[in-house]
């Protein structure tokens, strides 16, 4: 019943008014997968440091109202841009490109494959309650996810997005499984008291 | 930073006008006030010298109401109207508090939060907090010679969004103006970072009375950055007296204590805890009701024994706050000691075990809360000085997300977002012809609703009927600056609307409140017109001297007309101010927000801009 295709729900955020600009023009750089992670950091601290309801707390309700909306904004423009994976997914829709894994259901048989066999092992290492074992699979996962990250980068240096889209889908495989190990870590981790 | 000077959306129009405000941590055990007096933070003590306050408050059958010390010495003789430790009970229902079955009081479970039924009759959590806060208030007032302008109130990291309201609401029952509703380990790296003009990554472990709480910040160029925090809302300093009492009842063999005797050995068993942090033995004597007697030793090892699994608690936690902040041990510069139960060698043991480093004691680490929250409540009154320039960026402790079908979550905002945070997410409708919605709102990490809290539930009605699947509802959670929900609800084509600020499941309604803040004032004999009178008075020369101020810095960004009319706006109110009549002060607020609001949407653009500008000054200096 859920509409499906996450990245669309990012653009056209209903929240924002008067972002008109793209993220990366928002934060005065480049439109590029590659991003100097300081320069972002810098342009979003002193971005918050203006909008942030800090700022405006003994302000009148109508500018701490606009304030919270704006950091929000300033917030999910940062998300949007700091995490390689989601940056890519954005960049991609500023292209026009869909990468949201749910329409595009076919991938390779023998990624899908490969798939099983990863979700295989975390639901066994997660039943036997082996901690460091699913500890070993996400060192594995992350080994994996790097060289998915190159092909992304060779993809949009080559303004080639069919691969950098399809690098992209794989990629989101690759993080829901590593949600899943996360989720067996914290289930381990939690004192068997708590509900 | 050169940056900050040259757009102040905030300055205010009388620099030189200090506006009096507090930081309150109110905790489980004990509660402090501070300010920022001289630019330093300092606790503010009671008439005595005493900054700690104990959060205990009695309630008599006159009706009269002991806070602090004044009711600490009838806890054994008068448990069940003593009440301690409320803030377990903040936001929380029956099956949520633990050891339920040691406590000495008379539990109601009503519908949401649980009651306390006392000799004064049924009270809320909410209320015994208030009667907290509203004495540290008191306190303040006297102490400073001034009404205060607002109060930063400090909640544990993990506190969920039912708990964050009930703490909100106390506050406001007390008469307080709410400033923030700040973090406790946010609060207390702000008193160390500033201390210590400290860069990189630290962690927090703040052990309280009742709660803990692990926050991993990033602190550069004066910005605190909070990458994840994790903690447990049940686990504190109460629970270590609770083994050593048990160990006590075990050890003396004592079966059936009455409830005046369990509050009095559990007295006696913080008394040993606390002694053991200097001493590798305490003695227990205790003569009970019953002509029992209780002689005991206890040692240093033993008590790190008895306590083992609830230091252990403390792992995944730290474990989980890690993880999440995409960090291991060795990126973590320096651990922070907050509350307490951290002086227990135990715990610093296991902390320092944990992250390899001996944790940081310099500062004491049940005022760092407070001092930190002072510092904060000093800058959002608008007391801010150049040395000040700090910024916090927290995040929502928990996820938000909705049910969907068949009892899952759909997470809607992941736990660990920066707040304040906007996310819309869109629904459509299930059956032919469907003209309403309903959503249940939750938090929580797990897969089930069942295993979620529950916030809130409402409905959408007067969708148009359409075939299924053709209705466009777009849901808005959003999270502000304090980590409050509020969520609303809208049919796209049609622009049908519905919208809640979640609180309904475990808060108190509004009438709820508004009723006992009636009934305080009657008590107290307060008359409510000129309070309301007063209020609004201040509300209004409140607005009028950020608006003229605004006016003054940016006011060629208004076209004459527009600028006349806000004009024309501030000379009626300053008007109806003189009067007497707190409604017409109202609407006159009312329609000057409104008159300023594109002005201050173009002043808000303006700083962005700037910030941008700005941004390629902090390059230059990286």
């Amino acid at each position: 019943m859920r509409l499906r295709g996450k990245f669309q729900r990012l653009i056209r955020d209903p929240m924002a008014p008067d972002f008109s600009q793209d993220y990366f023009a928002l934060f005065g750089l480049p439109r590029a997968y590659r991003v100097d992670a300081a320069r972002l950091d810098a342009a979003y601290h002193a971005m918050q440091n203006q909008v942030h309801p800090d700022r405006h707390a003994h302000l009148p309700e109508t500018e701490r109202r606009l304030s919270m909306q704006w950091a929000a904004q300033v917030n999910e423009a940062y998300r949007a841009l700091k995490q390689p994976l989601a940056r890519a997914r954005y960049l991609l829709g500023l292209a026009g490109v869909d990468a949201s894994g749910e329409n595009n259901t076919a991938m390779p048989p023998a990624f899908l494959m490969e798939q099983m066999e990863w979700r295989e092992a975390v639901a066994e290492a997660r039943a036997a309650g082996n901690h460091g074992e699913l500890e070993t699979l996400m060192q594995r996962l992350a080994g994996h996810a790097k060289g998915i990250h190159g092909e992304i980068e060779r993809g949009f240096d080559a303004h080639d997005y069919t691969t950098a889209a399809d690098a992209v889908r794989r990629l989101m495989f690759m993080e829901k499984l590593e949600h899943e190990i996360e989720d067996a870590l914290d289930a381990l981790e939690s004192p068997a008291d708590e509900s | 930073m050169a940056l900050l000077q040259i757009s102040e959306p905030g300055m205010s129009a009388a620099p030189h006008q200090h506006r009096l405000a507090v930081g309150i941590d109110l905790g489980t055990t004990n509660s402090i006030v501070a300010t920022v007096r001289n630019g330093l933070a300092v606790v503010l003590q009671d008439e005595v010298g005493r900054s700690l306050l104990p959060s205990i408050v009695r309630y008599k059958a006159g009706g009269g109401v002991d806070v602090g010390y004044a009711a600490q010495g009838a806890q054994a003789a008068d448990p069940r109207n003593a009440i301690v430790s409320a803030k377990r009970f903040m936001g929380r229902g029956l099956k949520d508090v633990s050891h339920i079955e040691s406590m000495p009081y008379d539990f109601l479970d009503a519908e949401g939060m649980v009651r306390l039924r006392t000799v004064a009759g049924v009270k809320s959590p909410v209320e015994v907090s208030a009667e907290i806060l509203k004495l540290l208030r008191h306190r303040a007032e006297a102490s400073l010679g001034g009404e205060l302008v607002g109060a930063v109130i400090t909640v544990p990291a993990y506190f969920d969004d039912a708990q964050r309201q009930a703490t909100k609401d106390a506050a406001r029952l007390a008469g307080l103006n709410v400033l923030r509703l700040l973090n406790e380990p946010t609060a207390a790296a702000i008193a160390y970072g500033l201390d210590n003009a400290s860069e990189g990554v630290y962690a927090v472990f703040d052990l309280g009375g009742g709660t803990f709480d692990i926050s991993i910040l990033k602190l550069a160029r004066g910005v605190f950055e909070v990458l994840s925090t994790n903690g447990d809302p049940t686990l504190g300093g109460d629970d270590f007296d609770q083994r050593v009492y048990c160990w006590m009842l075990d050890e003396a063999k004592i079966r059936f204590p009455t409830i005046e005797d369990t509050r009095y050995l559990l007295l006696k068993a913080r008394e040993a805890k606390e002694m053991l942090t200097s001493h590798d033995e305490a003695p227990i004597h205790a003569e009970l009701s019953t002509g029992e007697t209780v002689n005991l030793t206890l040692a240093i090892d033993a008590f790190a024994d008895i306590t083992r699994t609830l230091i252990s608690k403390t792992l995944g936690p730290m474990r989980k706050a890690l993880r999440d902040a995409g960090l291991t041990v060795d990126d973590v510069k320096g651990v922070v000691m907050v509350g307490g139960a951290t002086r227990m060698p135990q715990v610093q043991r296991a902390v320092a075990e944990y992250f390899k480093k001996e944790p940081l004691t310099n500062l004491d680490p049940e005022k760092v809360v407070a001092l930190g929250a002072a510092m904060q409540a000093n800058v959002l009154a608008g007391n801010r000085a150049g040395a000040d320039d700090w910024l916090l960026l927290d995040v929502i402790p928990l996820s938000l997300g909705m049910e969907t079908m068949g009892g899952l979550v759909e997470k809607v905002i992941q736990r660990n977002a920066t707040i304040p945070i906007a996310k819309a997410q869109d629904f459509t409708t299930f059956k032919d012809g469907q003209t309403a919605m309903s959503f249940h709102i939750v938090q929580g990490e797990r897969e089930l609703v069942s295993d979620c809290r529950s916030l809130a539930k409402f409905e959408l009605r007067g969708i148009p009927p359409m075939v299924a699947g053709a209705a466009r509802i777009r849901v808005t959670f959003q999270v502000d600056a304090d980590g409050l929900l509020s969520v609303s609800a809208r049919e796209m084509t049609s622009g049908v609307e519905a919208s809640i600020t979640v609180k309904p499941s475990y808060g108190l309604t509004d009438d709820e409140i508004a009723g006992m803040l009636k009934d305080s004032m009657a008590r107290v004999d307060d008359d409510v017109r000129a309070r309301n009178l007063r209020e609004q008075q201040v509300e209004a020369e409140r607005l009028i001297e950020a608006v003229e101020a605004a006016l003054a810095a940016d006011g060629p960004l208004l076209r004459r007309e527009e600028r006349d009319d806000i004009e024309e706006e501030i000379a009626a109110l300053k008007k109806r101010i003189a009067g007497t009549d707190h409604r017409a002060i109202k609407a006159g607020i009312d329609s000057l927000n409104a008159a300023t609001q594109d002005f201050a949407a173009r002043r808000m653009d303006q700083g962005v801009r700037r910030a941008l500008t700005g941004h390629k000054v902090i390059e230059l200096k990286l």
